[in-house]
């Protein structure tokens, strides 16, 4: 049924109702290909309206690929989209007009000044003149800007730029919002600063999807999609992707001296894999092989100087990290 | 309307706050104007001319006043022989050395011919051509006078040519080089500010990836590429009005057609030139290449192939086959013919049809090619 929002509906914005289950981006075998090199490959997913979709995935997963396909910002190969009921291919620009964009850039005019970027980007949405007043003392609030509406973007701090990025990208008051690693190289506070603006948004109806790398910010998601390789290997709540995607019982070793020992401590029977957790390593192992006495017991009797060893409980990190390598002993 | 709008003030804004491009926009037209007009002279005056007179006769001195009574010639020494003539010619103390045989009044009086010998430095062959056609004219002048006089004294006529041409120029009466070349520095300029300056800042949008952000609003590719380039068009039209004027105050050059003529030969121009601007853009990816693009295609053919400063018609023939292609020759023409002659439109419109052509062409494939670089 939802299928046809976008028939039902010829308007630029969708009614739907509250309980958030209606996809507002239904994402259908999209696919991108360049040269020979498959970026993207056969993706479906959807997500509800007001959702926080994150997209998790290694450098060059396919993860900005999908963003600007579904931005109308590059075509797909195959498949298709329908972003706010409209198809992405057949109608780009009703998709235009009901997304935000902001990407690990922040697109800002660096020699223009903060109410004169605002000014811009609210003409290039064609906002009215009284609208665009409103709205851009409502940026300028949110984005905590005032007082320096006459600086030049250039000179403002990474976090406001930031923030200032997102203030335009969401001037036209889009249902939809499309983040592309927006919070890189931006301080912690003012990380938590924005996702508290994410989540604002979120609760009142936007649908936001958003691609990250930290894994603090992955726990705000409501769902998560993990990509590598352009395919979608897992997609589900953190707490979910914390319990299934890792099937192997974790184990945290200290041991005397690290160099070198991680290839020792893979070549014991049944350790699946390892990763540096901080000074530790944490060890997978195939589940109902170890005890957390008698993995150390093991350790010890291939030589190696084993301080403590704990087991512990996955963590994202733990679960990407196995994710991103399922096939291969070793992972990064 | 809305959208275009915001790009074209915040295009504004940002000529405003950036010291390069202004100073590209207005500074350098009128700078290279003042320079051109100046120093890009063909015109050849003061030239020291030494002298050496073996004839010391009434007709010989009158010879000489003649040649010093102008402003081409200043004179440069009486030398006592022809040998010194290679010491001055070397050290450049003369450009020419013009030496009167003896017996050159008994010639004239005889009414037979005779050779007056001058020696011209060459180096500059522009500079000796000149002279020697100022030295000919100067000639004719002479012989006339001896052959009114022998009239007066009613002798037998020398032999003359019999029949001489006396050439008027039209438009341009004393060959003056800044009424030539002041039409062609508009084109020139028009072409910096139209090619060189609207590529840069489509091409600024890209490298600093504010493209990316217009491009995922409901912008249309005609309302980004009108927003970027009727600023240039308003700021062409201002560098247009200022090189005229300057050229009117320093150069005397005045507009003789119609000036309605003369905004629709313009416009017609620009239409072409921000084609090619927007082309460039859309086929390079930093400002740089964009830059390197833009002078190699336009701004070196406006200069060397629209017949700015060398005529077209003395080119090879495959270099005259590339002009037909440049926008520049075409307005070239047409404004020489406006601002110089005053033509009308009849005389004129093969080249402002050559320009919409060339336009049309231009904007076409740039409109391709941006909708494909842009949203692909």
């Amino acid at each position: 049924m939802f299928l046809n929002v976008g028939l039902l509906n010829n308007k630029r914005t969708i009614t739907l109702n509250r309980n958030g289950t209606e996809p507002v981006i239904v994402v259908d075998g999209l696919t991108k290909v360049f040269g020979r090199f498959t970026a993207v490959d056969h993706l479906h997913f959807s997500v509800p309206r007001g959702e926080i979709f994150g997209f998790l995935g290694p450098n060059g997963a396919g993860k900005s690929t999908t963003i600007r396909m579904l931005c109308g910002l590059l075509s797909s190969t195959e498949g298709t989209a329908t972003v706010g009921g409209y198809d992405i291919n057949r109608d780009p620009e009703r998709v235009r007009q009901n997304i935000g964009y902001m990407s690990q850039k922040f697109s800002l005019y660096k020699d223009l000044t903060v109410s004169e970027n605002i000014a811009f980007f609210g003409g290039v949405y064609g906002l009215a003149r009284t609208r665009l007043r409103e709205r851009a003392a409502a940026v300028v609030r949110l984005a905590g800007l005032t007082g320096l509406e006459k600086r030049l973007a250039g000179t403002l701090s990474g976090a406001h730029q930031q923030r200032l990025a997102l203030g335009c990208a969401i001037l036209h008051e889009p249902p939809i919002l499309f983040l592309d690693e927006p919070t890189s190289g931006v301080d912690p506070i003012s990380r938590r600063l924005f996702w508290d603006l994410i989540q604002d948004m979120a609760s009142r109806g936007v649908t936001v999807l958003v691609t990250t790398h930290f894994m603090d910010e992955a726990e705000f998601c409501g769902r998560i999609g993990f990509i590598s390789g352009g395919r979608l290997v897992a997609l589900d709540t953190p707490s979910a992707l914390k319990r299934d995607a890792v099937r192997e019982e974790l184990y945290e070793v200290s041991l005397a001296d690290m160099q070198g020992s991680r290839e020792r401590v893979e070549s014991v029977p049944g350790v699946v894999a390892t990763s540096y957790f901080g000074r530790n390593l944490h060890v997978f192992c195939r589940p109902g092989t170890f005890t957390a006495e008698s993995l150390q017991q093991a350790l010890v009797r291939d030589g190696m100087g084993v301080q403590s060893v704990e087991s512990v409980s996955v963590s994202l990190e733990d679960a990407f990290i196995r994710l991103a390598a399922p096939a291969g002993k070793a992972a990064a | 309307m809305k959208r275009f709008w915001a790009i074209f003030k915040k295009e504004f804004r940002q000529i405003a706050r950036d010291p390069l491009s202004l100073g590209l926009l207005v500074f350098i037209p009128a700078l290279l104007l003042i320079l051109y007009g100046y120093a890009l002279s063909f015109d050849v005056k003061h030239i020291r001319m030494a002298v050496v007179d073996y004839d010391r006769t009434q007709a010989s001195r009158e010879f000489l006043d003649s040649l010093f009574q102008n402003a081409y010639f200043d004179p440069a020494g009486v030398l006592g022989s022809i040998r010194e003539a290679d010491r001055v010619l070397d050290r450049g103390q003369a450009r020419g050395v013009l030496v009167i045989p003896r017996g050159y009044d008994g010639a004239l009086v005889r009414g037979g011919p005779v050779d007056v010998q001058v020696l011209i430095d060459g180096a500059d062959a522009t500079t000796a051509n000149t002279t020697a056609g100022y030295l000919d004219a100067l000639a004719e002048g002479a012989t006339r006078e001896a052959q009114w006089n022998m009239r007066q004294r009613s002798m037998a006529a020398p032999s003359l040519p019999a029949v001489l041409p006396i050439p008027r120029v039209w438009f341009n009466p004393e060959l003056e080089s800044a009424r030539f070349l002041v039409p062609g520095l508009i084109a020139l300029l028009l072409m910096l500010s139209a090619v060189v300056a609207t590529s840069l800042s489509i091409v600024r949008e890209k490298e600093r990836e504010t493209m990316e952000q217009m491009m995922v609003s409901p912008l249309r590719p005609e309302e980004l590429v009108l927003g970027k380039t009727i600023p240039y068009v308003l700021i062409c039209l201002v560098t247009m009005a200022m090189v005229l004027l300057l050229g009117y105050f320093l150069f005397g050059v005045a507009v003789r057609g119609s000036f309605l003529l003369l905004g629709l030969a313009t416009l017609l121009f620009l239409f072409a030139a921000l084609g090619m601007g927007v082309l460039i853009s859309a086929i390079t990816s930093s400002q740089q290449v964009a830059f390197q693009v833009a002078v190699i295609a336009s701004l070196l053919p406006s200069i060397i192939l629209s017949g700015f400063i060398f005529p077209i018609r003395n080119m090879p023939l495959p270099i005259q086959a590339i002009t037909l292609v440049l926008a520049p020759r075409y307005f070239v023409s047409a404004l020489r013919a406006i601002i110089l002659k005053g033509a009308p439109f009849r005389a004129i419109w093969p080249d402002l049809l050559a320009m919409l052509i060339l336009g049309a062409a231009f904007n076409l494939l740039a409109a391709h090619k941006t909708k494909k670089a842009l949203w692909t």
